[in-house]
Order: C-alpha cells, then structure tokens, then sequence
C-alpha cells in the first residue's frame, strides 16, 4: 500500500541497488566455493598413503611431503613453546598489572604495528637476527623464533580479550580470602580464561601452517627428514607444507603434487577455523554463565 | 613475579624496536652507495648486468598501481559484501557469507598463488590474446580477492555500530530500505570503512608469495599488461642468490618497504581513532 507513493524512478533504483548488493555477496561465495571445489578435484587424487609417509626421491621419482608435515609440526610447537609464555605474560601484565595507561596504550599500539608488518619483512629481519646474527643458520629453530614475532600480537590480543571478561567479582572474592596477588592470577583468573588463550594458540596454529614468506629464508627450502633433536638444534634446516608447496608449484612446476598439498593446506585451514569457532562458543558460553 | 611480567609486556615495543634498527642498519649502507635520488627514482633495476644500475621506481610504481587496481575492485565488492551481510540477508544467509569470508581470510596466500597460476594467468592471456598471462593485471586480480576478507569483516563491524536511531528516523521519513542503507548507513559508518580501505591497503602492499606467482617477475616499469616486480618480490626472488652491493639493495628495498608499511599504519591509527571519538 505504501509503495503507490514511491515514484517508480525511486523504486527501479532501489532494486537496482538491492540487485547489485545480493550479487556481490553471491559472487565472492561463488569465488570461494569454486576455489575450494577446484582445488580439491585437483588435488584429492594425488593424495595418497605413500605420498603422506614417504619422503622424496630422486632415484625412484618419488615424492612424499612427510618431511614437510613433521616439519609443520615441529615449527607449530617451538613456536608455541615459546610464543605462549610471552604473549600471555604480556597479555596479563596489561590487564592486571599495569598502572600506567600511557605504557599499556605503548604496548598495545607496538602489538598493533607488529601485525602490520607484511610477512615478507619478518622473513628478511628474521635472516638477519636469528640465522646471521644469532648465527643460528638457516634453520627451524630461527624459522620458529621469526614466527614467534609474528603469532605474539594475536596471543596478547586474544588472552587480554579473553581476560577482560573475568568478573572481577572472582578476584576480590580470591583476594579477599586472603590470596597474593600472582597466587589470585594462577589459580582464579588464568582458569577461567583458558578458552581465550586456547583459541589464541588455534589463531596462531592457523597463521602458522598458511605461512611462506617469512619461513623462506629463515627455515630453508630443504625436504630432509629431520628427528625432533635435530629439528630443536641449530642448522636443521626444512620446509613447511607451504613453502614445499610453493617451492613445487613456482621452481619446479609441479603442479600434480602443489595441488595435493594445497588440498591438505585447504583441509587444515577448514579444520582450524571451524576449531577457533568452536572455542569462541564455549568462549561466550563461558562469559554467559 | 611482577618485573618477570613488565618484560613480557615490554616484549613488543622491544620487538619493534628491534626490526626497526636491524632494517634500518642494514638498509641504509646500500643507499648511501648508490645515492638516495638514483635508488628511489632511477628507472632501470639491473643488479646482475656488469654495470649494475640500482633505481627501484618501478618496483614502487608496481606496488603502487597493483595496490590501487586492487583496491578499486576489490573495496566495492567488500562493502557491498558487508552491507549484505549486515543488512540485507536474514540472519542465516548472512551468517553462511561470514562463515565464507572467515574461511577465505585463513587460505594460505600461496594457495591463492596457485589458483592464480593456473586459472588466472592463462585466462587473461587467451582473454587478451598475450603472448604471456602473468603481468600486472593477474596480480590485480589476485590481490583484489585477496583484500576482501579484511575489508568486508572491517566494514561489518562499522555498520554495525550505526545507531539504529538514524536509521528509523530515515525510515520514519519515508525513504525505502535500501534508500536508508546507501544515504544515511553507509556515510555514517565513513571513517570505519575507510580504516577498512587502509587495511586493504596494508596487505595488498604487503603480499609477496601469491604475487610472485602470478606477476611474471620482471623488474619493468609498470603496464597493464607487462610482467612487472612489486617491493615485496623484489626482496624475495634476488635474495637467494644475491651478493655484495645487491644484497645490501635488497635490504634497502625492504626497508623503503617497511616505510610504506609504516604510513599505513599510522594513517590506520588514525581513521581508527576519529572512529572511536564519532
């Protein structure tokens, strides 16, 4: 009834307008969906017991990402190992410890610059600090600590989130009964924020496995199957899934087995997120109680 | 307990700090040698020839241009993605285009590469009838998809935050929905959206893997349709095998990189305040 006083010039327009909206929202669903679709035909059939427990070789015209999948993992714990400490720590000395506003607005401005710096740059500083200067040499170990720079500001953000909804009920309460004030931390608010510092590792795990350009040069091209010692010690150099998977596609235009390990990449990457969602639920879940 | 945690505060300001001298230290020596007006504005980029030339115009014009063809297709297409989302779809088919978008900003960018290279680059070739497809368009192209995740879920979180008042008082006057949407939301959402355009910005600026995969790789000066070499590439194809002057070059590519990165960055601090005042 309404619509009689809308000229028709005005109503043409706001389809049009409500047209193009609808449209751009289904193209990028479009895009994603015949991405996945793409790559997954491309790259399923080449996936194959062999491939992901063997290791390349050159004498039978094999290949195998094992190599690169043990190294995926051992990049993900160093990184973590090292990375969770001091993001937490950092995360809870900004909400429960700091006084001065002026240094918490420092700290987090410096975490905010981080995750703007392009994974390119980390990858050159992360040559120049870890593999020639701490002479570490072109590494997992100095692959990790580059990616211990990069994952922090993402841990601070999400365990200072995740800390900010602890009522502060439960710290007077653990005060008031008497508890120190690191003691209060430890064994009330670290507890209850565990889902935020759980999906903060998942963020990082996530930014870990897409990563390339900071892992070239610092962790090496190399495809040797490396123990957890020699992976831990300086010199132990190895590719990831990503950069194997781009040392494949661009160097040896290997296109076969680039699109299995971007099958696997796809899968991983669908597995994390769903997982951070997930978390992020009981997160709020948690927060609602 | 107390001190332990201030250094773990500290941690990032000293991180920064850190990338900022060594980019800086190992950058500037190579500028010094070659001049700072022959390094940013010579126009050839020949670091292996006999007589090396070291001018790195074209690797920031590219930067410029791919970034700036990205952004003009792909910030459109995010903030109408974004108005989409938040207020035109019902709340299930937005949330089925979030989830899309959520899965889109956590593909590796090397997949991205890849899909490039082998759907990208031949189609703008045999579109165009090029001898070869990997030139600054496809690079375009790819980083255009590539931007869309931040600025759609940037945008998002400024829509949302219009007050729903402005909008009733829009409706109440008689402007149709969509009327509302496009005059009085999205302005009033500006200076969020334009973070997310900064944002956008930063990563096109940023992104090495994928484009190396799709720019053809050649240090020319910018066309449409000529293999080109952002900043980014630039450090990462020579940096294996470079030496001497031209590894210093390097550094200093990256440094006048990190720059960049830097402005953006500032500029994004301050869209983002002006946002929080508003």
């Amino acid at each position: 009834m309404k619509d009689d006083n809308i000229s028709l010039l005005r109503k043409i327009k706001g389809a049009v307008l409500k047209c193009v909206v609808w449209l751009s929202a289904a193209a990028i669903c479009f895009l994603l969906a015949g991405m996945i679709f793409f790559i997954l035909v491309r790259g399923i059939p080449h996936i194959t017991l062999d491939f992901m427990t063997q290791k390349p070789s050159l004498l039978n015209n094999t290949v195998g990402i094992l190599p690169n999948i043990l190294n995926t993992l051992y990049i993900i714990l160093m990184t973590l190992v090292v990375a969770m400490p001091l993001g937490v720590g950092s995360a809870i000395y900004l909400q429960e410890y700091a006084k001065n506003q002026k240094a918490v607005r420092l700290i987090e401005l410096a975490a905010e610059t981080l995750s703007g710096i392009p994974s390119i740059i980390y990858g050159l500083v992360g040559m120049l600090i870890f593999v020639q200067f701490c002479s570490l040499g072109t590494s997992l170990i100095a692959g990790a600590l580059t990616l211990v720079i990069m994952t922090l500001p993402t841990i601070i953000r999400t365990t200072q989130e995740s800390l900010k909804t602890v009522p502060d009920s439960y710290r007077e309460g653990s005060l008031g009964l008497g508890s120190g004030k690191w003691h209060m931390i430890r064994t009330v608010v670290l507890p209850s924020a565990t889902d935020g510092i759980v999906s903060g590792c998942i963020l990082a795990i996530g930014r870990i496995v897409g990563e390339s350009a900071a892992l070239l040069f610092t962790a090496g091209m190399a495809n040797e199957m490396l123990s957890l010692k020699e992976a831990v010690s300086p010199g132990g150099a190895g590719s990831t899934l990503t950069v194997s998977m781009y040392m494949y596609a661009k160097e040896r235009g290997d296109f076969d087995t680039a699109f299995a390990i971007a099958a696997i990449l796809l899968i991983l990457t669908l597995i994390i997120n769903s997982t951070a969602k997930f978390t992020a639920k009981l997160l709020k879940k948690g927060t609602e109680k | 307990m107390h001190a332990l945690l201030g250094i773990c505060g500290s941690i990032a300001i000293a991180f920064v700090i850190l990338i900022t001298v060594f980019l800086v230290m190992s950058g500037v020596p190579a500028i010094k040698e070659i001049g700072i007006i022959n390094f940013l504005f010579g126009t050839k980029w020949a670091s292996t020839a006999v007589e090396p030339s070291y001018g790195i115009l074209p690797f920031i014009l590219t930067s410029v241009f791919g970034t700036a063809g990205a952004i003009i297709l792909g910030v459109p297409l995010g903030i109408l993605c974004a108005v989409f989302v938040t207020k035109i779809a019902d709340k299930r088919i937005g949330a089925i285009v979030s989830g899309a978008v959520d899965i889109m900003s956590g593909i590796p960018s090397v997949v991205y590469g890849l899909v490039g290279m082998i759907v990208i680059v031949p189609a703008v070739r045999s579109l165009f009838g090029l001898p070869d497809g990997a030139n600054l368009f496809s690079a375009i192209l790819v980083l255009a998809v590539m931007i869309l995740p931040s600025v759609i879920s940037v945008s998002e979180t400024a829509l949302r935050a219009v007050p729903r008042e402005y909008e009733e008082g829009s409706l109440a006057l008689g402007a149709t929905k969509t009327e509302t949407i496009f005059k009085v939301t999205i302005p009033s959402a500006k200076s969020g959206i334009l973070a997310s355009v900064v944002l956008g910005v930063g990563r096109a600026v940023g992104e090495a893997m994928a484009v190396m995969m799709v720019s053809g790789n050649v240090p020319n000066m910018p066309g449409i349709f000529r293999s080109v070499r952002f900043l980014t590439t630039a450090v990462a194809s020579e940096m294996s095998y470079s030496s001497g002057l031209q590894r210093q070059a390097l550094f200093s590519v990256a440094l006048v990189l990190f720059v960049f990165i830097m402005l953006i960055n500032i500029i994004l601090n301050i869209a983002v305040k002006k946002e929080n005042r508003s």
